[in-house]
């Protein structure tokens, strides 16, 4: 999938697209450009189709039965809709992690493993606990769990866990990681923690976010995506898309402005 | 607990109880609560109540009293001594005295008494001189207190009869093939027929049950075939539509009645599929008596029986396995059957265990559908392979209390609390096994 020619600023580029849960359009005319190793935030009202979109950047809607997506989503120049495309290599370099973690019933250990072992790993034990521990290097929680990588992913505190699941990702060495509201389910302190660690992480990797927390937003991107529901169609489309910087001081849209300064949403 | 009653009745609508009148309306619903919870507790009882008369009835037979009468006693053949206590020239002696020239004669052909091992000679004597004979059986309850009144009778109309206590189950009865007579007879062939039956049930309803729970489950929504040719788009509708049938379906095929689960049976693998469930195309000799009336036939009608329920209790497994976690997976770039495979199965397994094992372990007791496919009701030889003839306790059962004899209901308990025993060790052995498999998925 990666062509070395291809050469963009952009990790991600929709065109034109349009998702579809059956017959209702969740999100509509969609086209703007995910920046290589910077932060993206997606904001918006609930239910204007955030987490949809950046399902559609993984094909993760695939797995709803159902759900369509029209119009072009380009991951260096190719179309990932394209019919020559497989999901299972897509998500296997875009990276995913979820609002709720979901850490398997598994040790530390084997929760990191499980991705470079059904992907074909092919290096042997010692060459495993150095991944493993640089994964979890990686998410910032191997000071916390290197003593005990045998206890179960399920044992530890909702932060712990969330950074476990990162440090999950990972470890298949993805380029473009999505998280969706990563932080809704943890406390502050956890939510620091991960928004510094989402700084680390920007040096390798291209993220996408999807977060309610207008402080979060512009205190931990570079470039921010306002979405918003069509009053008519409740089709969600692209409000204003910008550094975050311009989307917070100096707002285009009349929307976007009311939005940030909490006026509806 | 006073409460205000708003003078402008601003807060208050006047359509609550206030002041003393709460009091009393709380009074009434907390009635009405316990009373409620007396009928609760009443059915408990009932059930409670059933469970132990249950058992009693079957206890009560299978254990008792019986009046052993002997033709001569053991005293008047040795002098007040012990048969055990004589040596072996004695005994070859009292045989000698007490039998007919012909008995003894044919006894000498078979092998000398002189050689015969003391063991040997008192068996002998037992069965051939002693001979003794059950006069009368009382069940458990009346030979522990109605004492007086049986030996009372029994002083009359046997009066040499000894009463003594008899567990009709025992290791003789376990061991012993069926016998026409009640007290030789066992249940060694009904239950190596059980276990085999059980065995091959489960060896078959578990791969196609859990199969087919994964597939309705994991694979239903899939469409195999290219959606863009005609012909892929008709097999595609063609899959989901068969699936959606099975899926509505399942729910009631498992409450079809086990009789028409039998005929279904007896048509199919025992008439249509003979050469193959008689083991003839195998060319296993033993199909020539057994035709498809064999063990395999059984297990697959009993497969058929169970899978409905094999099917219905794995999906609920499945189904409880949080879609996060297939998420994940997914999200790591896992195929479906690397998700379904190292993901779903292993956290559905103790569910699929526990489900699975109790629907086959309903199998055990089934009767009906094995009498409409012809299994055997009076066999003596132990089950052999895939292609012999079978019995299993629950038929053994049912041929026994249908006989008048006491004695054979006094057996037929017996063999009551050994299928009972079976069966809740193999409810036992599922509880352990799920709790096992949790324990080994660490969870917390
Ligand atoms: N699995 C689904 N099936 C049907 N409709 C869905 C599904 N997921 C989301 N939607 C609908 O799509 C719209 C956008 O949802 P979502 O992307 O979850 O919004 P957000 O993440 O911004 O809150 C909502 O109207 C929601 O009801
Ligand atoms: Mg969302």
């Amino acid at each position: 999938m990666t062509s070395a020619t291809y050469d963009s600023k952009y990790a991600i580029e929709t065109r034109d697209m349009h998702i579809y849960y059956g017959a209702f359009r969740a999100v509509k005319d969609v086209t703007f450009g995910i920046e290589r190793n910077k932060i993206t935030a997606l904001i918006g009202p609930s239910g204007c189709g955030k987490s949809t979109v950046l399902r559609s950047f993984n094909r993760m809607n695939d797995l709803i039965p159902g759900a369509r997506t029209e119009g072009e989503v380009l991951y260096h120049g190719q179309n990932l809709y394209g019919p020559d495309v497989d999901a299972v290599q897509v998500r296997r370099e875009i990276g995913m992690v979820f609002q709720k973690p979901n850490p398997f019933p598994k040790s530390i250990y084997d929760n990191i493993a499980y991705g470079p072992r059904i992907n074909g790993w092919k290096g042997s034990k010692a060459e495993m606990d150095e991944l493993v521990e640089r994964a979890l290097r990686g998410a910032a929680l191997w000071d916390e769990v290197k003593d005990d990588l045998k206890k179960s992913g399920l044992a530890l505190s909702g932060g712990q866990q969330q950074r476990l699941c990162i440090a999950r990702a990972l470890a298949v060495e993805p380029e473009v990681i999505l998280m969706d509201e990563p932080c809704s389910a943890l406390d502050p302190i956890s939510t620091l923690k991960i928004e510094e660690l989402m700084f680390e992480l920007r040096q390798n990797y291209t993220i996408v976010i999807v977060t309610h927390n207008m402080q979060q937003a512009a205190r931990a991107s570079d470039y921010t995506a306002f979405f918003l529901m069509d009053k008519d169609d409740r089709a969600g489309q692209l409000i204003e898309y910008d550094t975050t910087n311009n989307i917070f001081q100096n707002p285009k849209d009349k929307r976007t402005e009311e939005y940030i300064s909490g006026r509806f949403g | 607990m006073s409460a205000e009653i708003n003078a402008s009745g601003e807060r208050s609508t006047g359509r609550l109880p206030q002041g003393e009148a709460v009091r009393q309306n709380v009074a009434v619903r907390q009635r009405r609560g316990r009373v409620w919870e007396a009928v609760l507790f009443a059915s408990t009882v009932v059930g409670i109540v059933i469970l132990v008369m249950l058992a009693f009835n079957i206890v009560n037979d299978a254990f008792g009293g019986i009046a052993v009468q002997s033709v001569v006693e053991e005293e008047e053949l040795t002098d007040g001594r012990q048969l055990e206590a004589l040596s072996q020239q004695e005994l070859v002696g009292i045989l000698e005295t007490n039998l007919r020239s012909r008995v003894l004669r044919n006894l000498e052909r078979e092998r000398p008494l002189a050689e015969r091992s003391k063991e040997e000679l008192i068996d002998i004597i037992n069965q051939e001189i002693i001979k003794p004979e059950v006069v009368a059986i009382y069940p458990l309850s009346e030979f522990l207190f109605n004492r007086p009144a049986i030996e009372a009778e029994l002083a009359e109309a046997f009066p040499r009869a000894e009463l003594q206590f008899k567990s009709w189950l025992n290791w003789n009865f376990l061991t012993s093939p069926m016998s026409s007579n009640p007290l030789q007879a066992g249940i060694r062939t009904a239950i190596l027929g059980t276990l085999s039956l059980l065995l091959l049930t489960i060896l078959i309803a578990f791969p196609l049950g859990i199969g087919a729970a994964i597939y309705l489950e994991e694979y239903n929504s899939d469409k195999p075939f290219d959606e863009r040719s005609p012909v892929g788009r008709w097999l595609n509708r063609a899959i989901q539509r068969t699936a959606g049938l099975i899926e509505t379906n399942i729910y009631n095929l498992s409450g079809v009645p086990s009789i028409i689960y039998g005929i279904l049976g007896l048509a199919i693998f025992v008439r249509a599929l003979e050469p193959i469930t008689s083991g003839a195309v195998f060319g296993a000799n033993e199909g020539v008596t057994a035709n498809g009336r064999t063990i395999l036939s059984a297990a697959l009608t009993m497969s058929l029986l169970v899978l409905p329920v094999v099917i219905i209790s794995s999906q609920e497994a499945i189904r409880a396995v949080p879609s996060s976690l297939r998420q994940a997976s997914y999200g790591l770039g896992a195929t479906k059957w690397q998700t379904v495979w190292k993901i779903v199965l292993p956290n559905a397994l103790p569910g699929i265990l526990t489900g699975t094992i109790l629907a086959i372990s309903r199998a055990i007791g089934e009767t009906a559908p094995l009498i409409v496919i012809g299994a055997s009701t009076f066999i003596v030889t132990d089950p052999s392979g895939l292609f012999s003839k079978f019995t299993v306790l629950p038929l053994q059962i049912y041929n026994w209390t249908s006989r008048p004899q006491e004695e054979f209901r006094a057996i037929a308990a017996a063999a009551i609390i050994v299928l009972l025993i079976l069966l809740l060790s193999l409810n036992a052995a599922a509880i352990l096994l799920r709790n096992y498999l949790r324990s080994k998925r660490i969870s917390t």
